[in-house]
């Protein structure tokens, strides 16, 4: 409970500490201390359900299981690491006239900010609440989007406002449709959203109300995950907003969404016992891998690209958690786990990378192994391992994805296998001349330090390699609750 | 009595579809506000009748915080910025009327038959409004879509979340107060960071026609 | 089997039309005036119109086929029809059997193709100018107005009017918010259908806007008298039929002979306030333009639909 309170309130308070001082010269460090601090705090918190087993505290307000825990702390690191990124990274943004003393302290306080509301999010045991949140964390972010107050970044957050608002409306009208059901499986009042209750009573809520409202409810978390066709802001965002955004976006918000999309499937499975939510997931995701390959191919931007390539991987696990079933939910949570290690890392790399160069055009962007070794081995390791190149823990996940797809759903496999050959090709065949091409760029003379490039790349190689037994246990749990057992 | 009451919540509910109507076909930036003040008194009155009929006390706190959000402090704050931007007696071209119409007719029959099925199966004293609010909502929706200017878009994000509070009060009774609380706070907050955006858009285009954004597109 | 009380009742009904159709012109136009702030002309000036036009000479083109003469009967004689199937004083009609409402519409339909027929026969500029408005105004004013009756229809299960005010007028009170949108919906149709502001202006002989007026160009002495009053008695059947469906009560029942003697007076104040309520939309509304019209019009039609879907949404 303690522990909770502290994973919530660290960044609750860290983003109004740093809406005082977020524009002081040592602001990054504070960003990246209470960052610290909150990780250390859910791993706290992981400790104890590991031992003591899932817990709800607060009046039932908050509840913490195997599924969010694993979430809570995967958010809080990619935080942790993404805030050590971006102390420099934003430092240099600011020697170079794009970010300006109010701007760095809009960034750290919404950052903060973000990253509490998405562990809100996660932890609150209210369906209500975590639409709340999911709100709160899209305006967190919206005015980071257009921090640099360019033409396009300003096109890129009203986009992304506009279509997120009109997606987590649609969230909003399925939840309202779920406690139209608890209203009448077992009485409305303050409790009737509490996710908890209503995976007890899943079974008694109707299925017709529940299968409108799970459509609504996909339809309006998907935008947000980034499933086709309510994508459109996701490229857009993430190039245009800082770096660093562009990272936790891709590695930690999407992932949110989609932990409200399993929570709100698990209620939708009890109800109906039909299959039918999971046939719908598979469907979106399906569409998404395909349609995320094609466009990857087409693009010039480099943030832009990645931007697709996370639409893809989110619409991978999008139909793992679709098909079902202990191995497919378990390749879900590991791709989950690798894809927001991984991604990060290259939106670290690449970000490091276009500063350089001055361009997130890729055509620019010419041998960054003379210019910077390290970069330029950051990009391309973490470009091999979200190909899923053995051994990396892509790689794991993306072959239990098709196996169990082989098995399942046979006539899906050759349409994933043909999208994934065509994003290998397209990001492989662009990233290659950007690390090893010719370049008149002389080497710098320091290095930049890229530690969290290469924690995330050793982590995601480690779960290639190896998964140790408590986080395998772990996974097994909440693929399990996932399943609904 | 009372059934007369329950009936005027139909009545309110029919105001706010045709107010949604109105919006889609109104050109002047300045009566879309009115109308959207409006379709919040509409709400206002609706909530009350229902928190009268059921008895639930914090349908009354939802209904004073509607008032206060939707008829007295976004209107005020859209006049301002209306005012401020200088486009208080903007018209806007809009695209052949008649065919977002019939658009819109369809996506009413299209609502009405999804929330059909539902609307059975409430218990609530308003079950056939769900139809409406969420032909409201799409509506909105359809608003957001055909609109070119800043202005119109936001009124209609606005009042998609009237449709949307509607359904909340009408259908189900009201949802928790905590978590009304917490969407009042996320409107009030997006419209406060919409009202900023427009401001920098203007700054950067000179104009608040949405077309200007089109730059970031897949060629 | 027609009763005599019914007999009674029809001819009444007719006879009252008649005699009141001007005069409910008369008091619309003179509240327009005041409201307007200008002297009003007498309450009785449209019966002195009449009167003077019925004494005048009637002065033919000399192109005017036998149509041109015959149409301004015939349009009195389906106005004079119209009111007769409205339940205006008595559910108790013996026409009420053989038209239903959607005869009306026929009715008023057979008048607009009869007037714009004439119009053109003399094959002035004006005449057919005013033939393709007319049509144009038709063409878009009458699937609504089918609408707006239907909508009253189903809930009372029926197309015969009489029914339908027998069943809206006594039985328990119920709001039917189908109805209310219908209604605003019934007051946009009317307001085109009858030749007011916004549509056309009834006052004016502007070339550029005229719709009625255009039409009636060519006519003079009895036949302009019979078609000013066959104006008259649409607006009166109009206000009537509007009346019935919103405003049911006060109609007398089947079998009820005093009730008529009741029934008079309420139509009659009921007649006075919509006439007021004209006046006042008259006022406050500008004009449009001609090409603004069919939006109007597909207002009306729109918000027909809307009545008619939410009447099948929530079944009231």
């Amino acid at each position: 409970m303690e522990a909770l309170a502290l994973v919530l309130a660290l960044p609750l308070l860290g983003g109004l500490a740093l809406a005082l001082w977020g524009a002081r010269e040592r602001a990054g460090d504070l960003n990246a201390a209470v960052s610290l601090a909150a990780f250390l705090a859910s791993v706290w918190l992981t400790l104890i359900v590991v031992r003591e087993g899932p817990f709800t505290v607060w009046g039932e307000w908050f509840f913490v299981d195997p599924l969010n825990v694993f979430l809570v702390t995967l958010t809080t690191f990619v935080g942790f690491t993404t805030a050590l990124f971006a102390r420099p990274y934003m430092r240099i943004e600011l020697d170079h006239g794009k970010m300006t003393g109010p701007r760095m302290r809009l960034f750290h306080s919404m950052y903060q900010l973000f990253i509490a509301m998405m562990l809100v999010a996660l932890t609150t045991n209210n369906l209500g609440i975590l639409w709340v949140a999911m709100e709160a964390a899209t305006l967190a972010t919206v005015l980071l989007v257009s921090v640099y107050r360019t033409a396009a970044s300003l096109e890129a957050a009203w986009k992304y406002f506009i279509l997120c608002g009109v997606g987590i409306a649609q969230a909003l009208f399925g939840t309202i449709l779920v406690y139209l059901a608890a209203e009448r499986a077992g009485g409305g009042g303050e409790g009737a959203l509490l996710w908890t209750r209503l995976a007890e009573i899943a079974h008694l809520l109707d299925p017709g109300i529940l299968s409108l409202a799970f459509a609504f409810l996909l339809l309006g978390y998907g935008t947000k995950v980034g499933l086709v066709p309510v994508h459109n802001w996701l490229p857009d965002a993430h190039a245009e907003g800082p770096t660093p955004i562009s990272a936790v976006l891709s590695g930690l918000l999407l992932n949110v969404a989609l932990y409200a999309v399993l929570r709100c499937k698990v209620l939708a499975d009890g109800a109906m016992g039909d299959g039918l939510p999971g046939r719908m997931m598979v469907g979106f995701g399906l569409i998404t891998v395909v349609t995320a390959a094609f466009f990857l191919s087409r693009q010039r931007d480099v943030k832009r690209m990645f931007a697709y390539s996370s639409i893809e991987h989110m619409g991978l696990m999008t139909f793992a958690f679709g098909l079902g079933g202990p191995i497919a939910n378990f390749a879900g949570l590991l791709h989950m786990t690798v894809h927001a290690l991984v991604k990060s890392a290259i939106f670290f790399a690449v970000g490091h990378a276009a500063q350089k160069a001055g361009t997130q055009v890729m055509e620019d962007i010419r041998g960054l192994l003379k210019v910077s070794p390290t970069v330029g081995w950051g990009l391309m390791l973490g470009t091999l391992a979200i190909l899923g190149m053995p051994p990396f823990g892509v790689f794991a996940s993306e072959f239990l994805i098709l196996t169990t797809a082989m098995r399942e759903l046979p006539w899906a496999t050759p349409f994933l296998l043909v999208a994934l050959g065509v994003a290998f090709a397209s990001i492989f065949g662009r990233v290659q001349p950007m690390v090893f091409g010719e370049t008149a760029l002389r080497p710098l003379a320091h290095p930049p330090a890229l530690v969290p490039v290469f924690v995330h790349l050793g982590l995601a190689l480690m779960l290639g390699l190896y998964i140790p037994p408590w986080l395998n246990t772990w996974y097994e749990q909440a693929a399990r609750m996932i399943a609904g057992g | 009595m009372e059934s007369l009451l329950a009936q005027t919540i139909n009545l309110f509910a029919v105001a706010l579809l045709v107010l949604a109507f109105a919006m889609i076909a109104q050109r002047r930036i300045l009566t879309l506000i009115h109308l959207y003040t409006l379709q919040g008194a509409a709400l206002v009155a609706a909530t009350l009748v229902v928190a009268h009929l059921t008895g639930q006390h914090h349908l009354y706190g939802s209904a004073i915080l509607t008032f206060v959000l939707k008829v007295v402090l976004i209107p005020v704050m859209l006049h301002r910025v209306i005012d401020r931007l200088n486009v208080r007696w903007d018209v806007e071209t809009l695209f052949n009327i008649p065919t977002t119409m019939l658009i819109g007719i369809v996506l009413v029959i299209v609502a009405f038959n999804l929330a059909a099925p539902i609307a059975s199966l409430s218990a609530s004293i308003a079950r056939g409004t769900l139809g409406i609010a969420l032909a409201c909502m799409l509506l909105s929706f359809l608003m957001m879509i055909v609109r070119a200017k800043a202005v119109p878009q936001v009124i209609g994000f606005l009042s998609m979340e009237n449709g949307l509070f509607f359904a909340a009060t009408a259908a189900t009774a009201g949802m928790p107060m905590i978590v009304e609380l917490g969407i009042a706070f996320d409107v009030l907050v997006g419209i406060l960071i919409l009202g900023v955006f427009m401001f920098q858009i203007r700054e950067q285009f000179d104009s608040l026609d949405i077309r200007h954004l089109e730059r970031l597109k897949e060629d | 089997m027609v009763s005599w009380t019914g007999l009674l009742a029809q001819i009444l009904a007719i006879a009252l039309a008649l005699a009141l159709a001007p005069l409910l012109m008369g008091w619309v136009n003179q509240w327009r005036a005041w409201l307007q702030n200008r002297r009003a002309p007498s309450l009785l000036q449209p019966y002195r119109t009449l009167h003077k036009l019925f004494h005048k000479e009637s002065v033919l083109a000399e192109n005017a086929s036998p149509l041109f003469r015959i149409a301004p009967y015939i349009v009195f004689g389906c106005m004079a029809l119209a009111c007769g199937i409205a339940p205006t004083l008595s559910t108790d009609l013996p026409l009420a059997p053989a038209a239903d409402a959607i005869a009306l519409v026929g009715l008023f339909a057979l008048a607009r193709v009869f007037i714009s027929l004439a119009a053109m026969d003399v094959g002035t500029a004006f005449g057919s100018l005013g033939a393709r408005r007319e049509m144009l105004i038709g063409f878009l004013a009458e699937p609504a107005l089918l609408m707006v009756l239907f909508s009253a229809s189903l809930i009372t299960q029926s197309t015969s009017l009489a029914r339908i005010v027998e069943t809206l007028a006594h039985q328990s009170f119920a709001i039917y918010p189908s109805l209310a949108v219908a209604g605003v919906a019934f007051t946009f149709v009317s307001l085109a259908e009858n030749a007011r502001v916004p549509v056309d202006n009834p006052a004016t002989h502007l070339e550029l806007t005229m719709i009625h007026e255009a039409l009636i160009l060519e006519y003079s002495g009895r036949h302009l008298a019979l078609i000013e009053w066959a104006a008259a008695l649409k607006l009166f059947a109009y206000s009537c039929i509007g009346l019935a469906l919103f405003f049911p009560w006060g109609v007398a029942e089947a079998g009820t002979p005093l009730a008529i003697l009741f029934a008079i007076p309420a139509l009659v104040l009921k007649l006075a306030v919509g006439g007021v309520l004209l006046a006042v939309i008259e006022t406050i509304n500008a004009k449009m333009r001609l090409f603004r019209v069919p939006e109007f019009l597909a207002t009306a039609f729109l918000l027909a639909v809307i009545a008619l879907l939410v009447h099948v949404l929530l079944g009231a």
